[in-house]
């Protein structure tokens, strides 16, 4: 419980734009994110295109696009600020101490580079190891990730695996230092259906093992379902809701949850339930509504969400299995 | 990409030849040769060209500058294969120790060339911001020049010579590319694996020499080739003009111009000698070089 691994507080990113008639204006892409990782745990960060998931993973690792700028809160690296080291210093805790899977398996190896020196990479920069051991550890991670005849395809190239079986390079690249957090941005979007559950499984079997903390960003409620701890729901770069998986399933608080899940068809639904979408389109961030910035299309929207913007410490329900917090005017029950 | 879609779980063996590290330039040629016969044959030729550039020394029959007052405007014979000049040299001879002029001039040239290109190119795609900015309006600038005024002005202060060719052709050609390779950076950086490169903690150095420079390879090879045959080109154009590498050296561009063009109607055979040769060559260079332009395409990446 109390064994915090990585805890965002605070975080605030801009997007400077034009500036009009000498006054710069900018676009808050993240406003005031809060979030906390334990050891070991699978944190599921979920929410719409553009709900600023990516960028709050990029921020971890001081990879905001220019110009955009983390302008307040901290990234606290097990109570190291993450926002506030050098470059030379965020360089070494990047594939060391926390790893990143990205979205695309086939772009996000280098074509012309076998295998073998792509995995040995994170080892050969951080653990000054040789050739020879890196390209043994490599072997390895391969096994490990579950590819067959590992030791032979380490001189083969990326054009000769198929999406899935890139996504396993990546994650034994990802693996290679063992390091304390791994995120995974949307790493089973670009993927078949069937191959998507065997990826998850393997991810979460090998950062279990390794007692690594994972956060998982995607859009697929059942991917959240199944295989993560705790949710924290995000819409237009505020974290809405945050509970334990089972507590955000059972009793979805913020109506921006429940619309969600509404949306989405579920194994357990008869066939004549009807898949309800939420109204409206994601707000503008460049024009964000006064109140809460789901007030536009909230079902249950009343005068004071027009006005206040909700803060998200409005306890829910503290439960043995985590503080279960959200940010709404609206009671707790529809 | 043609991997097949869905292949999920299975790894695909069957496109994992067991020969894959034996050569994969060996693969390339047997491609060029297959579908680019035009390409490769031109690639052939220049090799022959470059070839007896390598080897002008031992292969030329007579000294190049070795006169002889019997065989004046000999025209082609068995002993004199290319015939004779005015005063009794032997043009196979000078053609021979001429091309190998152009080798020379136009390899380091256009060596030059790339790697000024590669440099510029790479820092300004890469780095970006107000380097790329400052690097570019430089660019500009310096494509306002017309090259061949920019050439004359420059050899004639500085005297004609191998040396001072090479380096302006080189810079010349280089600023100008770097354009080229700058495009081909900036597609590279915003790929995955760049961010990725960076997400694993590497640091500018090491990603702009493992993962930019390998991807731009290919255009890399290209701008050289062609670059090559221009360089060819431009040299004989000025030694036409005697800015180039001041005689008694037989440059191809001198000879069309001295003895080619004073005794056209009397010995066709001097000016036909180097005319056809320099022709050859730069058609060559250019066919192999379009070819590798569609053989190392990026777009044709992995569908082999």
């Amino acid at each position: 419980m109390s064994d915090t691994l990585l805890r965002v507080e605070d975080l605030c990113v801009d997007f400077p734009t034009e500036s009009r008639r000498g006054r710069r204006r900018s676009v808050r892409v993240l406003d005031h994110v809060s979030l906390e990782i334990e050891r070991g745990e699978t944190l599921a960060l979920v929410g719409e295109s553009g709900s600023g998931k990516s960028m709050t993973a990029l921020s971890i690792l001081q990879l905001i696009p220019e110009p955009g700028r983390a302008t307040a809160g901290e990234v606290l690296l097990e109570g190291r600020d993450l926002l506030a080291l050098r470059e030379s210093e965020i360089r070494a805790v990047r594939g060391n101490r926390v790893a990143m899977i990205f979205q695309e398996p086939m772009s996000s190896l280098n074509p012309v580079l076998t295998i073998g020196r792509q995995v040995a990479e994170p080892i050969r920069l951080h653990r000054k190891a040789s050739k020879a051991e890196a390209r043994e550890r490599a072997a390895e991670l391969l096994e490990a990730v579950s590819i067959p005849d590992a030791a032979r395809r380490l001189d083969d190239y990326p054009h000769q695996f198929s999406g899935g079986m890139r996504q396993r390079v990546m994650i034994a690249m990802a693996l290679a230092c063992e390091p304390d957090l791994i995120i995974a941005d949307e790493p089973t979007t670009a993927l078949d259906v069937t191959v998507q559950a065997q990826i998850l499984a393997l991810l979460k079997d090998l950062t279990s093992r390794l007692q690594s903390a994972l956060l998982l960003i995607t859009h697929d409620l059942g991917v959240v379902a199944r295989y993560a701890d705790r949710v924290s729901v995000m819409y237009a770069g505020r974290i809405v809701e945050s509970a334990s998986a089972g507590k955000l399933y059972g009793n979805p608080s913020h109506p921006y949850t429940r619309g969600l899940l509404q949306s989405v068809p579920r194994l357990d639904d008869s066939a004549q339930t009807r898949l309800v979408p939420i109204d409206g389109q994601p707000p503008d961030l460049a024009n964000l509504p006064t109140g809460c910035a789901f007030s536009p299309r909230c079902p249950q929207v009343h005068d004071k969400c027009r006005l206040e913007r909700p803060e998200l410490d409005s306890v829910v329900a503290a439960t043995d299995d985590g503080p279960h917090t959200r940010a709404c005017w609206g009671p707790e029950q529809p | 990409m043609t991997t097949p879609a869905g292949a999920g779980a299975v790894p695909d063996l069957a496109s994992t030849s067991p020969s894959f590290g034996q050569s994969r330039v060996a693969r390339f040629v047997r491609k060029l040769a297959r579908d680019k016969p035009l390409g490769a044959a031109g690639g052939a030729v220049f090799l022959f060209f470059l070839l007896c550039g390598v080897f002008a020394d031992v292969l030329a029959p007579y000294g190049v500058n070795e006169t002889s007052l019997e065989h004046r405007l000999e025209p082609p014979s068995l002993e004199f294969p290319f015939g004779t000049d005015h005063i009794g040299r032997d043009v196979l001879s000078r053609v021979l120790k001429g091309g190998q002029l152009s080798m020379v001039v136009s390899f380091c040239a256009a060596g030059l060339a790339t790697l000024v290109s590669l440099v510029i190119g790479v820092l300004s795609g890469y780095f970006g911001g107000r380097l790329d900015m400052v690097l570019q309006r430089f660019v500009d600038a310096w494509m306002t020049f017309p090259d061949l005024v920019l050439l004359i002005v420059v050899v004639s202060v500085v005297g004609p010579g191998m040396v001072q060719i090479i380096v302006i052709v080189g810079l010349l050609y280089g600023i100008a590319g770097s354009r080229i390779v700058r495009g081909a950076v900036i597609s590279v950086r915003e790929q995955t694996f760049a961010h990725a490169a960076q997400s694993i903690g590497a640091q500018p150095p090491h990603i702009l020499w493992r993962h930019i420079v390998p991807n731009v390879m290919p255009v890399l090879i290209v701008l050289f080739t062609t670059r090559v045959g221009a360089v060819i080109l431009v040299e004989a154009g000025l030694s036409f003009l005697g800015l180039g590498v001041p005689p008694p050296a037989p440059t191809w561009g001198g000879m069309l111009s001295g003895t080619g063009r004073t005794y056209m109607y009397l010995g066709p055979w001097l000016a036909l000698a180097p005319g056809l040769c320099l022709t050859i060559v730069v058609y060559a260079i250019n066919v192999f070089g379009d070819a590798l332009r569609d053989l190392l395409d990026p777009r044709m990446r992995g569908s082999r």
